[in-house]
């Protein structure tokens, strides 16, 4: 049995913040933390959005082009770094929102910023072997950085949502493969507002030995190079990371252009490679083929080798907002505003 | 006294080694180098700075000897400490041993592991080789108690911004060349200029990395060495002075008084002067630190050093080359380890193994490895042998 994606469905918040603008803040000069890290601007969420606002947007976006009954989807994982309550699931209020329930399976899902993908895996699994007939994997963040912190520059907010089935696929999930060790270079103990992270550590070590570890894993399985591939997306917690990722693995320019969003958006953590897909697929057309590696700090790396499929051609794009069309439709912001949006300011208790 | 052997490991973030394991890579190393087995030696002094903070691991000593496969030969080892002085002061430790008839063939080594922990214990561990009562309590760090030299030095001599980022610029380009280094890549000037403010004026690239790495060599009498290798180095001066720990309390914090005390001795001792050196290793943690060294050493005049970069005297092919290496800058400064690694540079020098960065007809070599402020500094003068 063939698994994949029946539907897909972003949603970006439409408020940005510059480097500039933060850096003024902090007496850091913005601009050339911009260049370092590739990132021009950052979505910020709305005061009324969080993680679960954010995966019934991008849900609702999914079912918006399927004929798909939401009463025939069997789980819902949503995956976050920043679900708004530490105990009582988001996938809940999705699978209300969505008009899921009751008979199926929720569960949120944490792997620092390769969470949805770790969600996409389990509805390929409990699809593959016919325990559901549809899956919805969710991957969302609003990521949270403390003030002051070079982290401030990127987390940002959005997600992604992937109907999975086998019936009627856009894009065929081909292979999936994982990189997993125990490496801490980023992480958030219970009770803390903020994560820590292990500065510089946060790179060879950790990003870019995974995602190339399980990149050349995936090659290995498939039996591809790089060439074989239109599309490419990689994690991108800032611009510069994915660019030279893809440079080593041997990817051009051209085939990552399209998923790299995080210039313009930030890095959206747990929708990082979601929206970089929808993105792609935003575009895709029969037969073109996308490799995808998700990092997640702590830390591993999904990988998958995915066909988009004839279906694509009748698929429904325009029934739901493109990515680019989120990325173009922005309010910017100044400091003051994001800090109250991102509720950075401490409020008198009612 | 004579060097026999020598080794390192490259400086940088080495995420895949832990502390024992870079001690043991460059113990062996300068074995190996030196053609000796390990039950030859007969006493071990390791220079680190502050195991215990950045891994929690004390007693370093022993571990090294352990590790490096000594426990069943019950070597003596021991670990010396003199803050960002500790490597070249296990030097002067185990010249002392030789020396003394007691041993024959010592082993120094230097190590630290500095990328375990991060960067606000960072500046507070490095910050504890300065005054934690008069200094650091009040909030300064290291890069603040330099940068108000930095800034006293551009009053008095007119010091400028283009010719401290000069001294990065040319151990970068130093440090290009040499393949145990943590930067291998040169930088300009604007680089220096635009890169972010650490304290006022000393901006992030006028300051040394933060570096994991260990370095070794092997000494005995220079009669002994003739049995292991045709190329010894010969220590012909080890000196050392102290000053005051906090920099408040010195009448100059343009000068370090202890270098030029240590270097005065140093030439004394060698019978030699400043204009003697053909290649010095210089402890460069600051660009500023440079400029004060190659004045205070009295390779150019007070006041006269900061030209020194800018006009191409301190270059490899320049009057007197300064850091061939790198230095702290660019080759990096693993603390404990460097004032080995400025030994090992040297001994590549004089042996005429230093590759692209060789200094022509080196014959002369001099290191001078500072602790803390300047309230410690240590200065060896070796020579190549006959």
């Amino acid at each position: 049995m063939d698994e994949g994606i029946v539907s897909y469905g972003a949603y970006i918040p439409r408020y940005r913040i510059s480097p500039e603008e933060i850096g003024h803040i902090w007496g850091l000069d913005g601009a050339s933390i911009a260049k370092g890290l590739m990132i021009e601007q950052k979505s910020v969420a709305a005061p009324d959005e969080d993680v679960a606002t954010i995966s019934i947007e991008a849900a609702r976006n999914a079912l918006k082009r399927t004929n798909v009954s939401p009463q025939k989807i069997g789980a819902i994982y949503v995956g976050s770094e920043s679900h708004p309550y530490v105990v009582k699931p988001t996938g809940t209020m999705v699978a209300e929102a969505i008009e899921a329930t009751p008979a199926l399976t929720v569960a949120d899902y944490e792997f620092a910023c390769k969470a949805g993908t770790a969600a996409i895996q389990t509805c390929m699994g409990l699809v593959g072997s016919e325990m559901i007939e549809y899956g919805l994997a969710i991957g969302a963040d609003i990521s949270q950085c403390a003030p002051g912190d070079l982290l401030e520059f990127s987390a940002s907010a959005g997600g992604a949502a992937f109907l999975i089935g086998s019936k009627d696929i856009i894009a065929r999930l081909d292979t999936t493969v994982s990189y997993t060790t125990d490496t801490p270079d980023f992480w958030r103990r219970e009770g803390q507002i903020y994560p820590s992270h292990g500065g510089r550590f946060t790179g060879d070590p950790a990003y870019f030995k995974h995602i190339l570890a399980c990149a050349k894993m995936l090659m290995e399985k498939c039996g591809t190079k790089p060439e074989d591939y239109k599309y490419a997306v990689f994690h991108q917690p800032n611009g510069k990371f994915p660019q030279r990722v893809a440079k080593q693995l041997g990817f051009a320019k051209e085939q990552i252009a399209t998923g790299l969003l995080v210039t313009k958006i930030g890095n959206t953590y747990s929708g990082a490679i979601p929206l970089g897909l929808s993105a792609i697929l935003d575009e895709a057309s029969p037969g073109d083929r996308i490799f995808a590696i998700a990092y997640g700090s702590g830390a591993g790396s999904d990988g998958f080798d995915i066909t988009v499929t004839d279906a694509i051609s009748e698929f429904k794009r325009d029934a739901a907002p493109m990515v680019r069309e989120m990325m173009e439709n922005v309010k910017s912001i100044d400091y003051g505003t994001y800090a109250k949006y991102s509720r950075k300011i401490l409020l008198a208790e009612e | 006294m004579a060097i026999i052997g020598a080794g390192m490991t490259e400086f940088g973030e080495l995420w895949d080694y832990s502390f024992r394991e870079m001690g043991i890579r460059a113990g062996l190393e300068a074995l190996n180098d030196a053609n000796i087995s390990s039950e030859q030696i007969d006493a071990m002094f390791v220079g680190n700075m502050s195991a215990g903070r950045f891994i929690d691991q004390e007693h370093v000593g022993a571990l090294i000897a352990d590790y490096a496969g000594l426990a069943h030969t019950n070597v003596p080892s021991t670990r010396v400490e003199s803050g960002g002085a500790s490597g070249a002061l296990a030097l002067r430790q185990a010249y002392f041993s030789v020396a003394s008839g007691i041993h024959d063939i010592v082993v120094v080594g230097g190590a630290e592991k500095m990328t375990d922990i991060g960067d606000a214990e960072m500046r507070s561990i490095q910050s504890a080789a300065a005054d934690q009562e008069w200094e650091t309590v009040f909030g300064a760090t290291f890069a603040s108690l330099f940068a108000l030299m930095t800034v006293r030095h551009m009053h008095e001599y007119g010091t400028t911004r283009e010719e401290l980022s000069a001294v990065a610029v040319k151990n970068h380009r130093h440090g290009a060349l040499n393949p145990r280094a943590q930067f291998r890549r040169e930088i300009k000037p604007e680089m220096v200029e635009k890169s972010p403010i650490v304290s006022s004026p000393l901006r992030m690239l006028d300051c040394s990395p933060v570096s994991d790495g260990a370095a070794a060599v092997v000494i005995c009498t220079s009669e002994m060495a003739k049995q292991f290798t045709d190329q010894p180095v010969e220590i012909l001066a080890t000196a050392q002075a102290s000053d005051t720990l906090a920099l408040h309390q010195r009448k100059s914090i343009t000068e370090m008084l202890a270098t030029k005390v240590a270097a005065r001795r140093a030439f004394d001792m060698a019978k030699m002067q400043p204009k003697n050196v053909d290649v010095a290793e210089v402890h460069d943690n600051f660009t500023i630190t440079e400029i004060m060294a190659i004045e205070d050493l009295g390779f150019f005049p007070k006041g006269e050093g900061r030209k020194a970069a800018i006009e191409g005297k301190t270059a490899i092919d320049g009057e007197i080359a300064i850091n061939s290496s790198g230095g702290l800058k660019a080759r990096g400064d693993p603390l404990g380890a460097t004032g080995v690694a400025q030994i090992v540079e040297i001994i590549q020098q004089l042996r005429g193994n230093a590759d692209k960065r060789q200094v022509a007809d080196a014959k002369v070599g001099l290191t001078h490895n500072v602790g803390g402020t300047g309230a410690s500094v240590i200065v060896h003068i070796l020579g190549a042998g006959p």
